[in-house]
């Protein structure tokens, strides 16, 4: 670690011009200014981190540099070169790579034919798979990203399908990799062979942009910081004397509160029960396998583990969205058990969906339709079948206002708004009204710090006023500063129940790993 | 390309002034793509040796000449605005039902063979009437109902369930009409193959002794064009549709009983054009005969996506459809044009319509996308 840390940059790039320079960008869209002057400099071999809250402009950057989206003025620099890119194929050919959050890969093809798509190696016209395979493995071994070329996508893990984006990117001859949220979707484990990845990848000259809202993940690989604002450069900075704290405060504008205030919860009645609890996914597989869960009223249980684990279809069942195949689901003193999901919600039962652009919101709709999505035909919202309007319209003024979503109108189109204001309008649905037990999976994914801290302030309200709540969530720091007590799931069944106040990460990551919290067990299957 | 780009320039003068005197943004690409067709149409009139403008103001003539060809235009554009309806009201849920004409068919032949039942000559025209129009929808919701069903429960997708059914329908009808051994529905005093005449009590009242005859049915379509506008925009019935057809996931999560969402408006959707049907059995023919309803379903199809399947707008696309057919033998008579070149121009329409990049770049139109639920006074739609 400390030998990487001192490793200072090429003599040439003090006197060279710099691998990647912005300069100026501006970038508006109908009534935003994404970018505004907007400096980046990128030096080579070095991990320059993007930082900056949800609508802050970091993809709007990125895009441009990547070709996706055309400045509206200033200009991109590579190698002193002035560059003006019409689209990604431009800026590939310039030796720019970028790993997306969502993977582009094809599951029913193998690693090494989604490599080589767009860019075959051929004899005559016959594809020449062997010797893709040759110069895949060569890569793969020279920066230390373990691919089976021959393994099927669909098959293979979150961590690996993110290996084979960079060696895709790597096999295009990129110089410079932008690295979108590429931490979002792996376990704590991953992560770190993830940043050894990085680190070989920066030894050997390739150049990152690594965007990211982890602020410890800025800490740990950084060497360079820029911190965005509404579209602007509001500081830029090496990984020297930046802590945490200084980093979300730049962000956010003002001061963070990073620990989740709460008292001692004061668990009442069991509000939530399952037994012998099981369910498929899509394809038919079991995911949840037997699953005992008990939540009271007053608390906050937390789920942990590792995405895949049976969380997606657990939360479904219990809000009644997948039916379960054997075992039964009681809430609120109700055997609920097959019950439609707006018997359940009528019940007192509000649900935090996972997917937000699946599930949460209907993006074509104003933010008043999404904000009665599943009380449209309530009295209050309906007459005889027949909408009113202007009901619905001053209801969800009122929620704007409340939950501080941040939009020029309830009329807007709810997909002009940012993730995290679009988070806002879901749990502004779903915390109103008369619930009694909150389901909630990833609350705040992907969003910016201070929606996560409105969001975790009102869960933990909610807790305070007698609500169960069941918390879904990857991130484990969530889960830990959030919940009273933590189930680790590990294929479809809890695999400990602990104390939130006597957590440890490691022990947790343990768990979520292997699913047993004595290390000897880590490395049987 | 000099004079390409001076037509471009020309035609988008002309977007700009239409965006400021007519509100009609919807609706540009409909129009330009009508405009532009009557352009193709006439240049492929003059290549034949015809003038194109005498070829046109025939046409004009025959579609509104005089009161009695408004009148018959009309007449002839009633089944239209039905089978039009039955695809835009199954598009708003997200469903593509292409079995009008088999809807159409379903309907007029339940129609007819309740209008020429023995006790309908008993009953008074205010239950008669009724009585056909209502089987008549009834037939369509069945037939519209069943691929709905079939989507749901097995996940046979309505296209290719719909076009099915069109032909299970067609053959089906022929044969109950045409048949004379055993007699099913064969009016066998007639030496063509059709229906039992519909009893006297049963007919439509006529609003004009046009050719055709035009028949209250008119006001009975259009009077659903708009009450589906209701629907579709104002009621909680109209909500679940669109939330449906926009994220049938959404819709799910909050509470809408998709499946059953997705049968009525296939079951609503086939109510249309059987009404459609009825009305064309009850106020023209008078009886059944499966050629009456020839390609009325697939122009509706038409008729719908030229009128981006706003309800209403549905009647101005239905009433010009119906009376470029009813204008087009006075053409053919005058102008000495086939009536096929309609068909021509129909076909046109219909091309620009489907592929309106074409006509956006032509004449400059941003798009925008209209959709009236997607912001949400969910009124906006006309």
């Amino acid at each position: 670690m400390g030998s990487f840390w001192a490793r200072t940059p090429p003599a040439t790039a003090r006197v060279a011009p710099p691998l990647l320079q912005v300069d100026n960008l501006t970038k508006t869209f109908p009534g935003v200014v994404a970018n505004q002057d907007v400096n980046l400099t990128l030096n080579e071999g070095e991990i320059h981190c993007l930082l900056g809250e949800n609508g802050a402009g970091k993809s709007t950057l990125v895009n441009m540099v990547f070709g996706l989206q055309q400045p509206d003025a200033g200009e991109i620099y590579i190698r002193g070169q002035r560059v003006n890119f019409r689209n990604s194929g431009d800026a590939i050919s310039a030796g720019i790579g970028m790993v997306h959050q969502h993977f582009q890969l094809i599951p029913v093809f193998s690693v090494a034919e989604n490599i080589i798509l767009g860019n075959e190696i051929t004899r005559g016209t016959f594809l020449d798979i062997n010797t893709a395979r040759r110069q895949i493995s060569k890569l793969a071994e020279r920066y230390g990203l373990t691919v089976d070329p021959d393994a099927r996508v669909g098959d293979l893990s979150v961590g690996e399908q993110q290996r084979v984006e960079l060696v895709k990117a790597l096999f295009r001859d990129a110089d410079i990799l932008i690295l979108d949220e590429p931490t979002a979707v792996l376990t704590p484990g991953e992560v770190d062979d993830f940043f050894a990845v990085v680190k070989s990848l920066t030894s050997q000259g390739k150049s990152i942009i690594f965007i990211t809202h982890k602020l410890r993940e800025v800490l740990a690989v950084a060497h360079r910081i820029t911190v965005l604002r509404a579209g602007q450069v509001v500081g830029s900075t090496t990984v020297k004397g930046a802590t945490q704290q200084s980093l979300a405060n730049l962000m956010v504008g003002r001061d963070v509160v990073f620990r989740v205030e709460k008292t001692q919860a004061n668990p009442g009645a069991l509000a939530l029960q399952t037994q012998g609890l099981r369910a498929h996914d899509d394809r038919g597989v079991e995911t949840v396998t037997g699953l005992d869960v008990e939540v009271r009223a007053g608390e906050i249980f937390g789920i942990a583990g590792v995405e895949g684990n049976g969380q997606r279809e657990l939360v479904e069942t219990i809000c009644g969205m997948r039916s379960a195949s054997s075992g039964t689901v009681h809430a609120l003193g109700q055997n609920i058990t097959g019950w439609s999901p707006r018997k359940i919600n009528r019940l007192g039962v509000a649900h935090i969906p996972e997917n937000r652009s699946k599930h949460g919101v209907v993006e074509q709709y104003s933010i008043a339709n999404n904000l009665v999505l599943n009380r449209y035909n309530h009295k209050k919202f309906s007459t005889r079948g027949v909408r009113n309007t202007a009901a619905i319209q001053a209801e969800a003024a009122s929620l704007v206002e409340q939950f501080d979503v941040r939009t020029t109108g309830v009329q807007a189109a709810i997909s002009t708004l940012s993730g995290g204001n679009q988070q806002k309008v879901v749990v502004a649905r779903e915390l109103t009204g008369h619930l009694q037990l909150l389901v909630v999976a990833q609350p705040t994914r992907g969003l910016d710090v201070g929606s996560i801290e409105f969001i975790h302030r009102k869960i933990i309200e909610l807790r305070d006023r007698g609500v169960a709540v069941l918390l879904v969530s990857a991130e484990l720091d969530e889960i830990i500063s959030l919940s009273d007590r933590i189930g680790v799931l590990y294929r479809g069944r809890l695999a400990a129940t602990i104390n939130a106040a006597d957590a440890t990460r490691e022990e947790l990551g343990l768990l979520m790993a292997t699913g047993s919290s004595s290390s000897t067990d880590r490395n049987q299957p | 390309m000099a004079s390409g780009s001076s037509i471009t320039r020309a035609s988008g003068q002309l977007h700009r002034a239409l965006t400021e005197i007519w509100r009609l943004q919807p609706l540009y690409v409909s129009l330009y793509a009508i405009l532009l067709s009557f352009i193709i149409g006439g240049v492929l009139i003059s290549l034949i040796g015809v003038n194109p403008l005498t070829a046109y103001w025939a046409l004009l003539r025959g579609m509104a000449g005089d009161a009695d060809r408004l009148a018959g235009s009309l007449a002839r554009s009633v089944p239209f605005i039905g089978s039009a309806l039955a695809l835009a009201f199954a598009f708003r849920a997200g469903l593509f039902n292409i079995g009008a004409e088999g809807q159409l068919l379903a309907g007029g032949i339940t129609a007819a063979y309740v209008g020429a039942l023995s006790w309908m000559t008993n009953l008074p025209g205010i239950l008669a009437i009724p009585a056909i129009l209502l089987a008549g929808t009834l037939g369509g919701t069945i037939w519209g109902g069943i691929p709905g069903v079939l989507r749901t429960k097995t996940g046979a997708h309505e296209v290719i369930s719909t076009i099915m059914l069109n032909s299970v329908v067609l053959f089906a009808a022929r044969w109950m009409v045409g048949s004379r051994n055993p007699v099913v529905l064969r009016d066998t005093d007639s030496t063509v193959p059709r229906t039992k005449p519909i009893s006297d009590n049963a007919v439509l009242p006529e609003l004009v002794d046009s050719q055709p005859t035009l028949h209250v049915g008119l006001l009975a379509l259009v009077g659903m064009c708009f009450v589906v506008a209701f629907v579709l925009n104002r009621t909680n019935f109209g909500f679940e549709i669109a939330t449906v057809g926009l994220n049938p996931h959404a819709a799910h999560y909050a509470g809408i009983n998709v499946n059953r969402v997705l049968v009525w408006a296939m079951a609503a959707s086939g109510a249309f054009a059987g009404l459609a049907a009825a009305s064309e059995i009850s106020g023209t023919s008078g009886h059944f005969q499966p050629g009456t309803f020839f390609l009325m379903g697939f122009d509706g199809i038409a008729i719908a996506l030229l009128a981006r399947t706003k309800p209403v707008a549905i009647i101005a696309a239905a009433v010009l459809w119906g009376s470029m057919l009813a204008g087009a033998p006075l053409m053919q008579q005058e102008a000495n044009m086939s009536i096929d070149v309609v068909r021509i121009i129909q076909a046109l329409v219909l091309l620009f319509v489907a592929a309106d990049a074409i006509v956006r770049y032509l004449f400059r139109v941003k798009d925008i996308e209209q959709n009236p639920f997607q912001t949400s006074t969910v009124g906006g739609a006309i």
